[in-house]
């Protein structure tokens, strides 16, 4: 697992404070993707009375995930730490298999790429993706 | 065997009729090299890849950009058959270029961002489902003579 360079920690800070006006949409729009590229991921919402693109529980949640998102731009310096609460709400009460956290970050790079296809450039790309992959990895901490 | 739905076939057909072949192979594979760059083990005689510029201009990965994506037509022409369309390349693929196959989904990742971004909001989750599959089966017939 490699950890985020000066220059990947610099790009993500510069990247989100470019998209960050938009993260609400961001997050909606790739949620609503990822319940319809993998419905495997639908089993998590269950409980919700509409998984359909757009709709009001998934406008919400994908909201709530990019403040996490928004969390963890903040406090790049130390993930682990930071995301400690969120890692253990994921590990104890979620118990989202962590190969989710993989899918719904291609589907936030789809997004990003269909929203900003200028800015979005190959090294945006790989920053953003180490990123999102040191996220996952501080979210997995408190599984087992 | 791959069940396609009329609605994915003209999928299929009418993303790959739109696209502009030596634009988006070239862009997809550089992406490819600068995003997963353990990728470029591969091309070590296409000349200079020392940094994300040199690999975005380089003649031999525009050229063989273009030439994957002519490859994938195939796949477009025969979406019925493609394990058998595949077969000699996966051959070709294992024996004499020796590629991990893992690095296939790579690649298919990379040509999904260029296709979002070249498409937009037009490229709606049905269409990137679809092509996603569509992408999936290629890559399981590259990797199929693998052994």
């Amino acid at each position: 697992m490699t950890s985020l360079s000066a220059k990947d920690k610099n790009t993500v800070k510069a990247f989100w404070a470019k998209i960050s006006p938009n993260a609400a949409a961001i997050g909606a729009d790739a949620l609503s993707r990822m319940l319809v590229v993998y419905p495997q991921t639908k089993t998590y919402f269950a409980h919700w009375k509409d998984l359909s693109p757009g709709s009001a529980p998934v406008k919400k949640h994908g909201a709530t995930v990019m403040g996490g998102v928004a969390d963890a731009v903040a406090k790049i310096d130390n993930l682990t730490a930071g995301l400690l609460n969120l890692s253990e709400l994921h590990a104890f009460t979620l118990r989202v298999d962590p190969a989710n956290f993989k899918i719904l970050a291609h589907n936030i790079l789809v997004v990003l790429a269909i929203t900003f296809p200028n800015d979005f450039t190959p090294e945006v790309h790989v920053a953003m993706d180490k990123f999102l992959a040191a996220v996952a990895l501080a979210l997995s901490e408190k599984y087992r | 065997m791959v069940e396609w739905t009329e609605q994915e076939r003209s999928i299929i057909t009418s993303i790959f009729s739109n696209l502009d072949y030596e634009d988006v192979g070239p862009k997809a594979l550089s992406r490819c090299l600068i995003v997963y760059p353990w990728t470029q083990r591969y091309f070590a005689s296409f000349g200079n890849l020392y940094n994300a510029d040199a690999i975005k201009t380089n003649p031999n990965i525009q050229a063989h950009g273009t030439r994957v994506l002519h490859g994938l037509d195939r796949a477009v022409k025969n979406m019925d058959n493609i394990k058998s369309t595949y077969a000699e390349l996966s051959v070709l693929h294992s024996e004499k270029l020796h590629v991990d196959p893992d690095n296939f989904k790579l690649l298919a990742d990379c040509l999904t961002i260029v296709i979002a971004a070249k498409m937009g909001s037009g490229f709606t989750p049905e269409m990137q489902a679809t092509f996603q599959k569509f992408l999936a089966v290629v890559v399981s017939a590259l990797g199929r003579q693998y052994h």
